[in-house]
């Protein structure tokens, strides 16, 4: 399944919680989600090793508009609009991390 | 605000004529809500209606019709506990006529 | 309507500060209507909205917590809340005013998989 999330992680839980119950599948992290996909933020470790059981996407202009596109974890998967669309269409079901 | 007139005492409704406030409720209320639906008070329709308030007390919404059918089957029987003696008591639904009569909200998931 | 779904809302706020709980609570009641197959999932500060002994009075706000245990009612019977929850604000089962299933996280991430439909709040 997707899972999306648009709260910084460093303000709110969502993409802790999300991190605890996923076990596979995809994340998508859109607006202020996407600081969990910088280099240096305190959730940098988590987020690496999700990445061994999760495909981690952000959405590019999310990331480009705060100033961070040259911070990008390796392997984190960039997405434009069109790939967020793809993203919903490819999986089953979708849970949005409020 | 629409409002009605009992016994020289008002009482603020909405549009539909259900009580703005539960507290307001009482007999000469519901009576007085009954004969607007050309309904005549009976003891099965008390039955109904005091059932629905104590629903109401214990659970804090009006029941949705289906769910109202079976809780009355469980406490009076299943000669009780059907659509077709439900709506014989209230012709233009048990959930919005008995609950508008018990002074409660309409019924939450009555589709 | 002939294909019954999975619906599986999934609750993770506090009530009362915000007004997600309500507002979730309401969906599922009109969803029972569907004869859908629902369950309802709490987790992080969700888990708050079933604790036992909630008194409003004071906050001038309608206490809907009893309305959890008309579910039932409904036939919304699949009550699930996460254990990691609970622990990180030291509640247990007992602490709740309705029967639930707790699950630990990856058999809640279990759950949220099989759904057809996740809705959140």
């Amino acid at each position: 399944m997707l899972h999306i999330i648009n709260k910084s992680p460093l303000g709110n839980n969502s993409l802790d919680a999300c991190l605890r119950v996923a076990a596979s599948g995809d994340i998508l992290l859109i607006e202020d989600a996407v600081y969990a996909a910088t280099k240096g933020n305190a959730m940098e470790g988590k987020v690496r090793e999700a990445m061994s059981r999760l495909k981690i996407h952000i959405l590019l202009p999310d990331l480009e508009a705060r100033g961070l596109a040259d911070r990008i974890i390796e392997g984190v998967a960039k997405v434009d609009y069109g790939g967020f669309v793809d993203l919903v269409a490819a999986n089953k079901n979708c849970q949005s991390w409020l | 605000m629409a409002s009605i007139e009992v016994s020289g005492k008002s009482y603020e409704t909405d549009e539909e004529g259900y009580l703005i406030n539960l507290a307001d409720w009482n007999t000469d209320v519901a009576n007085f809500i009954a004969q607007q639906e050309s309904l005549n008070m009976t003891d099965n329709h008390w039955e109904v209606v005091n059932f629905l308030r104590e629903y109401y007390e214990e659970y804090q919404i009006a029941p949705a019709v289906r769910v109202l059918t079976k809780a009355i089957g469980k406490k009076f029987g299943p000669d009780k506990g059907n659509s077709q003696y439900l709506y014989e008591l209230f012709p233009y639904g048990p959930g919005k006529q008995a609950c508008k009569i018990a002074g409660l909200p309409k019924p939450t998931g009555c589709i | 309507m002939n294909e019954v779904k999975k619906f599986l809302f999934v609750n993770r706020k506090a009530p009362y500060g915000t007004i997600y709980a309500l507002e979730s609570l309401e969906v599922v009641l009109i969803t029972a209507a569907f004869d859908q197959d629902v369950s309802l999932a709490f987790l992080d500060d969700g888990v708050y909205q079933l604790k036992k002994g909630q008194q409003t009075k004071g906050i001038e706000t309608k206490n809907f917590s009893p309305t959890y245990r008309a579910l039932d009612g409904y036939d919304v019977e699949k009550l699930y809340v996460e254990k990691e929850s609970l622990d990180a604000r030291g509640l247990t089962e007992e602490d709740l005013l309705v029967d639930v299933t707790v699950l630990g996280s990856r058999e809640m991430g279990a759950l949220m998989d099989e759904q057809d439909v996740v809705l959140s709040f």
